[in-house]
């Protein structure tokens, strides 16, 4: 499946395994229910990862966190939002892996999957086709600016930069 | 569409919204053996049997496929002074206009009469 | 009032141009309808019965003369010539092209306005108390948090795909005219008993709509400086929580209903332990800088009285009736406000033309510095009036056809557009509203009758907020022809309540005399000085109902 990341399309260096069996395939991802049994074979220098439901508890996956490289969350359709606030709370706890939206999403969500922490998003071939490269990437940068604050960078978030231009502003000695 | 079962009852027109204006627009006969989209509803075409149904449901799925109207569908109707008149009163406001506007909408001729320049 | 810096300048106007570019693509076909709608609807454009409809924010209800100005002038360029205003003190216009959409936008944010989160999945358009800032009875002005909590909801990243919509409304006042208590989050503005600073008081998982409840309180004294990660903690919970299965299950409320007020609080204080508030909440600074947009205008120093008002008063007994019907006391000596009553006989509740919108501009700029406000009932507030002014702005409302005395009274009635417009609708609202407008026409029995609000919703999304009416109205479908359900004893204000259905649906023409035997029963029924909601709670359902049953009925 056609795979993104901030930067554009992206080779895909993960395979998908339908159950436990990791083999000897280098970057794996299994499905939730089947990731305890891949853990307990997995290989040395082999990366196992996982693809998880958007209802799934934070504190199900956390004991788990340390040993993945790649937690990949389902989108069952675009307008369910959980995985925005999923994606958050994996990356407060501290995951620094890929972090993946798996699903149907749609360019107009780019921005908002990146500001939640998302790396990489993996579409279904008939949405890529239908809604291609460019259209992602304007959609990436229809907002040079936004007003929530903790959701990336500082420099593009409207409350920072006021309070850096009153800064910039105020009087006395620098 | 094989979903016949979950058709309307017969006599029926196929009503739609043209995407880019938003008016409602009715079904019709345009030319030999085909249709278009007219805003008049006393133009649009009644189906009286199966086969006359069928086609009215293949244009509007190629027509939502085409991207010029949306929410297509076929509305059972009564003919009155040989006009179609939607047997429901929801639609049969759809074929006028606001009752409390009766200056506004198709029963003010708008988009049926010919617009003034301007 | 607010103005846009250049920040939220070029927010606005990447949101335009980001909407163009998402018809561009509905129309080449990279969005599907299914795909498109949510991102319309985000945006304030709906699909209607006979058009595309279009909802514009007036955010907490918010405008000054030149905003007012430029929706006249889209309603005449791009509309009918009118516009509609909602009991969400937004505007909607009824016929507008999505073709025309784009260019409606960029003179929308011309004036600092725009359609962001109107509709949708989404944290709505925030709503206030319309007396904000004016309110004799306020603690703090709602307006500066209203405003912060606008921006802080536009474009969230994490926040714009919930189960359901998500509407906050904020109060600063004893009285509690935002209904804050029928939202998904009201915030209510106190006093903390000990230190004396302001706080919010928090609800959560009030609405209306098909499970009518009143919002439970989740908090009772939130410090001002944790808004932001507070809101960030209950929109979490609910994102992650909320049930996507069931489209009428998936509001807060139910949630809050499912696993109790206690237990949705506890999740919400854990969440909110867990966030790091500095990085999210505003700083000080910030909320300085906005709360200053609304420090009080530049007022006279004028008498309480005014001998021009009084004189004309005297003069003039209908204007003197409208001066008590129509003005509200105002915190600052010799000013008033004045609320412009959008509910003349005749014209759909809430509807202003074009040309009425110019005229009460123009009275906005001459005499109310410049501002104006619309309420959740659906009408207009000049909020700054010198008592002087008076009889000048009721001449000109007057030929405006805006001077009707009826606010709060039987004739001002709450109306969803109903079948007239709505696509959702199970049945028509307007019709209703002027038959019964008709039949209670005469001002002196309007007087006589007082205060007594009705409300009418053409079907079960409760957007006429009928449950709350004293009298309710709700339009269905029953076999084929329209029919309505009565309700009774329903409440907006501080003792919130959902009205009591009392028997079995009418026929439109059989309204307006159940009406009036349901008034007729309370002016036989009250005691001095009560009014009409008064009595029904002192009397119960049962006299109402007796009378309700011998309404003569059209067909058996
Ligand atoms: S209450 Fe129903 S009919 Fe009225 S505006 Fe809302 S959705 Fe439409």
């Amino acid at each position: 499946m056609p795979l993104l990341d901030r930067n554009g399309a992206r080779e895909d260096g993960w395979t998908r395994s339908e159950g436990a069996a990791v083999g000897n395939i280098p970057a794996v991802i299994v499905p939730w229910d089947s990731l305890a049994d891949a853990l307990a074979q997995q290989g040395d220098g082999r990366n196992i990862g996982v693809l998880i439901p958007n209802s799934l508890a934070i504190s199900a996956l956390a004991p788990f966190l340390p040993r993945l490289a790649l937690v990949a969350i389902g989108f069952p359709a675009y307008s369910d939002g959980r995985g925005f606030s999923l994606a958050r709370q994996l990356r407060r706890a501290g995951f620094a892996g890929e972090l993946r939206a798996s699903g149907p999403l749609i360019p107009d969500q780019f921005a908002y999957a990146l500001a939640c922490g998302f790396d990489t998003i993996e579409l279904p071939q008939a949405n890529a086709e239908r809604q291609p490269l460019e259209q992602w990437l304007r959609a990436r940068d229809s907002y040079s600016l936004t007003y929530q604050r903790g959701y990336g960078t500082p420099d593009r978030n409207i409350l920072d930069r006021r309070r850096a231009a009153r800064a910039a502003a105020a009087p006395g000695p620098r | 569409m094989a979903a016949a079962a979950k058709r309307v009852p017969l006599p029926a027109i196929l009503l739609a919204n043209d995407l880019l204006d938003g008016d409602v627009v009715f079904a019709a006969a345009a030319g030999p053996g085909g249709l278009a989209w007219t805003r008049d509803p006393a133009r649009a075409l009644v189906a009286s049997d199966d086969a006359a149904a069928e086609r009215l449901e293949a244009f509007a799925a190629a027509e939502l496929r085409g991207n010029t109207v949306v929410d297509a569908y076929l509305v059972d109707i009564a003919l009155e002074g040989g006009r179609p008149v939607p047997r429901h009163f929801r639609e049969r406001f759809k074929t006028l206009g606001p009752s409390n506007r009766p200056d506004l909408g198709k029963q003010a001729g708008e988009g049926i009469a010919p617009a003034p320049k301007g | 009032m607010y103005r846009y810096d250049e920040f939220d300048e070029r927010f606005v106007r990447e949101r335009v141009a980001q909407f163009a570019d998402q018809v561009a693509r509905r129309l080449d076909g990279s969005l599907s309808e299914d795909e498109f709608k949510p991102l319309r609807l985000k945006n304030g454009v709906y699909l209607q019965l006979h058009a595309y409809m279009l909802r514009i924010a007036v955010p907490y209800g918010t405008l000054n003369a030149r905003q007012l100005r430029q929706l006249a002038l889209i309603g005449e360029r791009y509309d009918r010539g009118y516009g509609h205003f909602t009991t969400r003190t937004n505007l909607q216009f009824n016929w507008p092209k999505l073709r025309d959409i784009p260019a409606i936008l960029g003179l929308l944010a011309d004036v600092e306005m725009h359609c962001i989160q109107t509709s949708g999945n989404c944290i709505r358009n925030v709503t206030a108390d319309h007396f904000a800032g004016v309110a004799r009875d306020e603690i703090e002005d709602p307006r500066p948090t209203a405003e912060l909590i606008r921006q802080w909801s536009s474009g969230h990243p994490e926040f714009s795909y919930l189960p359901r919509k998500f509407k906050i409304a904020v109060t600063g006042a004893q009285e509690d005219r935002a209904v804050t208590r029928a939202h998904d989050i009201g915030l209510r503005l106190r006093r903390h008993p000990d230190t004396q600073e302001t706080c919010y008081e928090v609800s959560v998982g009030g609405g209306l709509g098909r499970t009518p409840m009143i919002g439970k309180v989740v908090r009772d004294y939130l410090p001002k400086k944790d808004l932001l990660a507070y809101l960030e903690a209950i929109l979490r919970v609910y994102n992650l929580e909320g049930r996507r299965d069931n489209k009428y299950k998936a509001r807060v409320k139910i949630l809050v209903h499912e696993i109790g007020a206690e237990e949705f609080a506890r999740r919400v204080e854990a969440e909110f332990a867990r966030l790091d508030g500095p990085s999210i909440n505003a700083d000080p600074e910030e909320v300085a800088r906005i709360a200053a947009y609304f420090a009080p205008p530049a007022y006279e120093t004028l008498p309480a009285v005014s001998n021009t008002l009084e004189a004309a008063r005297a003069a003039n007994p209908a204007f003197a009736r409208w001066v008590e019907v129509n003005t509200t006391a105002h915190k600052v000596p010799g000013y008033t406000a004045v609320t412009i009553s959008l509910k003349p006989a005749g014209q759909a509740p809430g509807d202003a033309t074009s040309a009425q919108m110019r005229t009460v501009a123009d009275l906005a700029e001459r005499y109310s510095l410049d501002e104006l406000r619309v309420t959740h009932a659906q009408n207009l507030v000049l909020p700054h009036v010198r008592l002087r002014d008076l009889p000048a702005i009721w001449r000109t409302l007057g030929e405006a056809g805006l001077a009707e005395a009826n606010i709060g009274l039987v004739t001002d009635i709450i109306s969803c557009p109903g079948l007239d417009y709505c696509a959702l609708a199970t049945a028509r609202s307007i019709p209703i509203a002027q038959a019964i407008q008709q039949r209670f026409a005469d001002a002196q029995r309007q007087r006589e009758i007082g205060p007594l609000g009705i409300k009418i919703s053409g079907c079960i999304n409760a957007c006429g907020h009928h449950h709350v009416g004293h009298i309710g109205i709700l339009g269905l479908e029953k076999r084929g022809i329209e029919s309505y359900q009565i309700t009774l004893g329903g409440d907006a204000g501080e003792n919130a309540a959902i009205g009591e259905i009392l028997g079995p649906g009418l026929a439109a023409e059989e309204v307006p005399a159940a009406i009036e035997r349901i008034v007729a029963v309370y002016l036989a029924e009250r005691l001095e000085a009560e009014s009409f909601i008064d009595a029904v709670r002192r009397l119960g359902l049962a006299p109402f109902k007796a009378a309700f049953q011998e309404v003569p009925r059209a067909a058996a």
